[in-house]
């Protein structure tokens, strides 16, 4: 039987870093929770044994049901039946079979139902369920929406929609609207207050909302009359059960067949608000998109490992010219360069949960009582950490699985372009990773503030001084070259002074930075396990120095004068 | 009304992933060469003494096998989805049943739990493929059976609808409790094991499983913790007769065990060429196997 965790040791690999320790720690306080819950850890090395044992039923099922009902869904999709939406039958399956496993509402606190798993756990189930079926991994990942209702909702919202998630239903995020997509600032979805019932009231008409009929939907709404930016949008909680909005339409794409993306209509539907007005944007939507942008990540690894096992079967299987195509070094490099990508991606992904981990626990147990200086040290420190990272690792991690289903396909030859293997499948539902939840550009949008101010710099020479094995010390003198080069472009997009130039350069640093941060992160595993990473890191290596020499050579053979070049009428 | 349910689960070599060594050269099972697995049409019958619990609150699933101290497997693998408790019937004494033999001991260990409302087990299992052991047990407790079930529908009044597979369709049947079911393979899969139920039961064990010399991890939790004692009974804990157990309970026999070597009498190579597939058509057409 397929158990997409066990079946790829990489995972397991990633889960056993240094850093759980902490994060552990942090999570259980002392480990308060075993008398009062028979499923509590007792200590560390038995919540970990926990994790690995949840992550081995997540395995097996995604590499079963879940895989065995991905090629139906992806050919019936969801049905719009009168206002509402009926999954695909083997969405409803899964959906079922994941309850039943219960792997809903895993980050949540035990007294709400939840498992209390740091995200770091609960990211690599969302890995192993997308490479099984991407669009399902979306309708099962939204439960991750629930933090921020835990984050910024009340007491009183918590013990009434918590529990609802850890027990199945499902989530929606209701952001963009046919004018408002990556510029989420002209939502004009109306939020008035409703005296009479003492409740708000919204109407208008949301685009674009994945799992729209989902039971419990966060929505952005415009609750400041006479605004028109991000400072008159407010967060509202819409429970199906109060009725009011309506699925219009369910599109009809290119991939993610079985994730249902709807057109509602909100007709005076109650809601309540989330937090303060005037945050739902400027706080609670950033809050939510950080989150949903690890969970793309992790989709994207989850694609990017799948692409690379179908492209490896194939490759051993086929046979031309009287051999396996394995065994031809141009179809060795497309392979090499996946595996590298995927490893280094999903190193950059883990890295980055576990920063977020750390500060988020910290958050929570801020809630609790006041944090020792020491403790808020830390807090500062990791949430910088990984808001730097989370747009590389969904920026980069959507890229990489683009192109490492481009590159299957290729292995695969006319076959793949054929509609009869899955690996088309894999390439249609790669496409939308690096769109939604904020396209490759605006990642790089996010991600440039921590190139001009010097964060992800630090972040090299301090990885710089880590210890690495004998064998990669070439490998560890390179990537000081490639933050020279780097520190060196950076400079001189600064030194320009020139608004349209730097953001032309954008994408190029940021790649840079990237490049070079999963070059370390491989050298790290390398070092401790060369015979899971021993050859990516190598080839990595090779691709990085490459890359990064190209975009050097692009910024530095560029002035702003140039610029208008690029200009298109 | 709750009901009482015994599962009757048994743990097998995995006899569908079978390699080069899975024969010992006497032709019997090579045991060590091949992985244990729950019997996969226990889990089927697991799965519809859960589905009767979900619908019957308060009833009760109690896991029952025979076998080794590793065979405690099936009884966890049956906790981690929603059985209540378990029975290991262990004893040097139990080995080489034969099905009379073993449906002995199971009818004495159900006694011994108390007579259940539904005793529900696979229709057979993969290693000796008899479907004996089921029938055996319900006429050893004179209750009535059904076998190849493929959904029991309901439970109403003390009395059981069933769907069943026969030649050329199905059948609908009701039967009055206490009842023994046998389920078929194509009776809904058993539901997945359940991230709560395998974090508290992950350390349950039968007795026997645990080290002797006191180095057992965790040990304290033990005694804070009945529910991870799988119950472990003896010959002796069922008031068993050893007459009628194991190998002296056995009156199956194994004459002669032969290797079967299939070879079809007549082989013919074809190629892809033109000439060879239309003459292939021919003749199956010719034999009406197509056409």
């Amino acid at each position: 039987m397929a158990n997409n965790y066990t079946d790829h040791p990489e995972l397991r690999f990633e889960l056993n870093h240094p850093l759980m320790k902490r994060i552990v720690e942090l999570k259980e306080r002392d480990f308060r929770d075993k008398d009062a819950y028979d499923y509590a850890p007792l200590d560390f090395d038995d919540a970990m044994d926990n994790f690995d044992r949840v992550l081995d039923i997540t395995g097996e099922l995604a590499g079963n049901t879940i895989a065995d009902n991905a090629e139906g869904v992806d050919l019936e999709g969801p049905h719009h039946v009168g206002d509402r939406v009926n999954y695909a039958s083997g969405t409803a399956r899964n959906l079922d079979a994941m309850v039943k496993a219960g792997l809903n509402g895993m980050t949540m606190p035990r007294r709400y139902g939840g498992l209390n798993f740091p995200i770091t756990p609960y990211t690599m189930c969302a890995e192993l369920v997308a490479a099984s079926d991407a669009g399902f991994g979306n309708i099962w990942s939204l439960q991750d929406c629930i933090e921020t209702l835990y984050e910024f909702g009340d007491e009183d919202q918590h013990s009434r929609f918590i529990p609802r998630i850890c027990e199945g239903e499902t989530m929606s995020m209701d952001l963009t609207e046919p004018d408002a997509g990556s510029d989420l600032q002209s939502v004009m979805l109306k939020a008035t207050f409703d005296e009479a019932e003492n409740c708000w009231r919204l109407n208008g008409v949301k685009r674009f909302i994945t799992n729209g009929d989902a039971e419990l939907h966060l929505v952005l709404a415009r609750s400041e009359e006479g605004t028109t930016d991000g400072r008159g949008l407010s967060m509202f909680i819409y429970d199906k059960r109060d009725g009011g909005v309506n699925v219009r339409r369910i599109e009809n794409k290119l991939g993610i067949h079985g994730s249902p993306t709807c057109e509602l209509v909100y007709k005076n539907a109650k809601a309540e608000l989330v937090g303060e007005r005037k945050l739902g944007l400027i706080k609670y939507v950033m809050a939510l998109m950080n989150g949903a942008r690890l969970g793309i990540a992790a989709q994207s690894v989850g694609i990017s490992q799948a692409a690379y096992n179908e492209g490896l079967a194939y490759a051993r299987d086929r046979e031309q010219f009287g051999k396996a195509i394995i065994e031809f070094p141009a179809v060795q490099d497309m392979l090499a360069t996946m595996k590298a990508k995927l490893d280094a991606g999903r190193a950059l992904l883990y890295q980055c949960a576990r920063y977020v981990d750390i500060y988020k626990a910290l958050d929570d147990i801020a809630r609790e009582r006041k944090l020792t200086p020491e403790e808020r040290k830390e807090q500062k420190l990791y949430a910088k950490l990984a808001d730097s990272l989370t747009p590389l690792a969904k920026g980069m991690n959507s890229e990489y699985c683009n192109q490492n289903t481009y590159d299957a396909i290729q292995i695969h030859g006319g076959s793949g372009f054929m509609m009869d293997y899955p690996i088309q499948r894999y390439y249609r539902d790669a496409r939308i990773t690096s769109i939604y939840e904020g396209t490759t550009q605006l990642q790089v949008v996010a991600a440039i503030r921590y190139v001009t101010n010097g964060a992800y710099l630090a972040q090299m020479r301090e990885f710089e001084g880590a210890e690495v094995s004998a064998d990669y010390a070439a490998i560890s003198d390179k990537a000081v070259e490639m933050a020279n080069k780097f520190e060196e472009a950076v400079a001189r997009v600064k030194e320009a002074a020139d608004q349209n130039y730097h953001d032309l350069c954008a994408r190029h640093l940021v790649e840079m930075a990237a490049d070079i941060i999963m070059l370390h992160l491989l050298l790290h595993n390398a070092t401790a396990n060369a015979e899971l990473f021993g050859k990516s890191v190598k080839v990595y290596a090779r691709h990085a120095e490459a890359d990064v020499a190209k975009h050097y050579s692009f910024i530095t053979s560029l002035t702003p004068a140039d610029v208008a070049d690029y200009a298109q009428a | 009304m709750s009901l009482k349910i015994v599962v009757l689960a048994k743990q097998v070599p995995d006899t569908r992933n079978v390699g080069k060594d899975a024969m010992t050269p006497e032709g019997t099972v090579n045991r060590a060469a091949l992985p244990a697995i729950f019997n996969p049409e226990d889990l089927n019958a697991l799965e519809q003494a859960l589905r009767l619990k979900d619908e019957h609150p308060g009833s009760t699933v109690t896991i029952l096998t025979m076998g080794p101290p590793r065979a405690t497997d099936v009884i966890r693998e049956g906790l981690y989805r929603g059985a209540d408790g378990g029975v290991l019937l262990t004893d040097r004494a139990f080995a080489g049943a034969d099905t009379l033999a073993t449906s002995y001991a199971l009818s004495m260990a159900i006694r011994k739990i108390g007579l259940p409302d539904i005793v529900i087990g696979g229709r057979q299992a993969i290693d000796g493929d008899t479907a004996q052991v089921g029938p055996q047990v319900a006429q050893k407790l004179d209750i009535n059976q059904v076998t190849y079930v493929t959904s029991v529908d309901n439970v109403k009044d003390g009395i059981a609808t069933l769907t069943r597979t026969i030649d050329g369709g199905i059948e609908r049947v009701t039967a009055p409790l206490p009842l023994l079911i046998t389920v078929n393979g194509n009776a809904a899969p058993c539901r997945p094991r359940n991230a709560k139920l395998v974090m508290k039961y992950k350390r349950a064990s039968a007795p026997m499983e645990r080290p002797a010399d006191g180095s057992l991890p965790y040990a304290e939790e033990y005694e804070r913790k009945p529910y991870l004692t799988v119950a472990q009974w003896s010959v002796a804990d069922v008031d068993g007769d050893l007459n009628q157990c194991g190998l002296a309970g056995s009156p199956t026999k194994v004459k002669a065990v032969q290797n079967i070597v299939f070879k079809a009498k007549e082989s013919k190579r074809l190629t892809g060429a033109d000439a060879d597939v239309e003459g292939l058509i021919k003749e199956l057409l010719e034999s009406h196997t197509i056409g």
